[in-house]
């Protein structure tokens, strides 16, 4: 039986209560504060979950006894900062064949505090730890990055352009009070702002934060047993490449984000046409670049041009990233959390940086160094 | 110091950084480091070279591929250079990656060139160059092909 669009929907959505810097919450406490505001946005307990899911250093039975939630379904899917995207996916096929009535998926990550937060160091006998890491390579900022000047070649896409979007994502999120950074920008500004990785200067590089977001997601026929205003679920997709960047085909296209967005657009039976407000995770400035033009909104090295021109800006016809994004917003280390978030509150009609009229909105997840992708599609309405 | 440094190399001595662990599939090609051998496999069936290291085809999922000596002769696809303290390195340093003659790419880093824009330039030809880090573990690094090589 394949998907109906819109036949499960959001009915519980939230962010921890304070976002940035908690000196005060463990990552499990953070995820119990983002379950919490979810419950009480959904006007449920946790006895009236029955379905699990989160990802990271807590694990989904741990956080689901925590939490008090006895789970008659579990999913621990970790494959980076999209991996929430794929969570809904999930999600939304086990409502459909029965396996939980009410499914709970939560993020929490003390990245900037790191409380409770142990790093993972890379193995030496894993194939990176072999073959990549003895090269140098200092954390995602130098690996999420490194197809960049092969892009740049390739596309004609300048340092000014790279930094264009930095400055309309701060457009952004001067008009959230929650925002971390709301001061504007100006091209000059990030491109003498510190070089972290070349090309990549400070400001080309996303926060590191504290916090973290619940969902909760039920049948669409029983939305009204619930609080909130409910968001549909139209379609879904998820894709994987290479754990590798170095592997990763081809330097100037992500074909997971091709694939994943592919595969949810053709669920939801949409086209870039219909999608009146986007979301593309941005861990790094040039993720937009490729996440528009996988997503087929421009062509490859059209995505520049897309920008430059403010299509993407406060006032233009393709709002993107309206939270502010991983660069100005918040970025806890996974963000794709944060991506759904916005997107669910531009469809609810109460984001603070609301987009008149939005009824369908896409949340695009990278993972890792382009190496999985997941794409939901959500919806005002039920087609 | 840092216009005085030659780039021989851009690691600390004693290097302090990470090593790679062989296992029973990428043993070979660390062994063959060691010789100076930079050593790719290839899919007996498409003829097809691949990396990094595992004893069947990535293309036929069969076991019939065999170990084969890459020329060592690459150029610069893509890199970033790391301005921020590395554990057993001199930053600012390039981290990049070669596509070889034979099609694949890899991770490596550009010794004896400059770690700059201007001196890395996409696409330049280069070779295979093996330093020693420790006694236990050898790297395939790579250099500009200068002129009177070519």
């Amino acid at each position: 039986m394949s998907y109906k669009p819109g036949s499960v929907a959001v009915v519980g959505a939230a962010e921890t209560t304070r976002l940035g810097v908690v000196p005060d919450m463990s990552q499990m406490m953070l995820h119990a504060d983002a379950a919490m505001n979810a419950m009480a946005d959904a006007g449920i307990g946790p006895g009236d979950i029955d379905g699990f899911a989160c990802v990271g250093q807590m694990l989904p039975h741990q956080v689901a006894h925590y939490l008090g939630i006895t789970p008659k379904w579990i999913d621990g899917t970790g494959v980076g900062g999209c991996s929430f995207m794929l969570h809904v996916r999930h999600a939304a096929a086990a409502i459909q064949a029965g396996y939980a009535k009410t499914i709970l998926i939560t993020h929490g990550e003390s990245g900037r505090s790191r409380i409770n937060a142990t790093p993972v160091p890379p193995q030496p006998e894993s194939l990176a730890g072999q073959f990549e890491v003895p090269y140098g390579p200092n954390g995602y900022v130098t690996l999420f990055t490194l197809p960049f000047l092969r892009y740049m070649k390739e596309t004609g896409t300048t340092q000014e352009h790279l930094a264009k979007v930095s400055v309309v994502q701060r457009e952004w999120a001067s008009r959230n009070p929650r925002a971390m950074y709301k001061d504007p920008l100006t091209i000059e500004d990030v491109l003498s702002s510190r070089l972290i990785a070349y090309p990549f200067h400070m400001l080309q590089c996303c926060l590191v934060t504290d916090g973290g977001g619940a969902i909760i997601l039920s049948a669409a026929e029983r939305t009204s047993e619930f609080a909130s205003k409910p968001v549909y679920i139209l379609g879904s997709g998820e894709s994987s490449e290479t754990m590798m960047v170095s592997q990763m085909k081809d330097f100037t296209f992500s074909n997971a984000f091709h694939r994943s967005g592919k595969a949810a657009f053709e669920m939801a039976g949409i086209d870039c046409d219909d999608v009146d407000h986007l979301m593309i995770y941005d861990a790094f400035a040039h993720l937009p670049l490729y996440g528009l033009e996988a997503l087929g909104f421009c062509k490859v090295g059209e995505a520049k041009d897309f920008i430059w021109e403010n299509i993407t800006a406060p006032g233009g016809r393709l709002p993107l990233n309206t939270n502010g994004g991983g660069l100005s917003y918040t970025h806890t280390g996974m963000y794709g959390m944060f991506a759904m978030q916005e997107s669910i509150r531009q469809v609810r009609g109460c984001a603070a940086a609301q987009v008149d009229g939005v009824s369908i909105s896409v949340s695009h997840g990278a993972g890792g160094m382009f190496c999985t992708a997941g794409t939901i599609v959500f919806g005002r309405d039920v087609p | 110091m840092k216009e005085e440094h030659n780039f021989a190399d851009i690691r600390r001595h004693p290097y302090s950084g990470s090593r790679p662990t062989p296992t029973p599939e990428t043993i070979h090609f660390w062994e063959g480091c060691k010789e100076g051998r930079l050593l790719l496999q290839k899919c007996l069936d498409t003829g097809k070279a691949y990396f990094p290291p595992r004893p069947f085809s990535p293309f036929t999922g069969k076991r019939h591929v065999e170990i084969f000596p890459a020329t060592g002769r690459a150029t610069l696809y893509s890199y970033v250079i790391n301005h921020r303290e590395a554990t057993g390195f001199c930053a600012p340093y390039a981290i990049a990656v070669v596509e070889l003659e034979e099609g694949p790419r890899m991770m490596t880093n550009i010794i004896e060139c400059a770690q700059t824009p201007e001196a890395l330039q996409l696409d330049m030809a280069l070779e295979v160059t093996f330093v020693a880090v420790d006694e236990e573990t050898v790297l395939p690094q790579f250099r500009p092909v200068t002129k009177g090589d070519q």
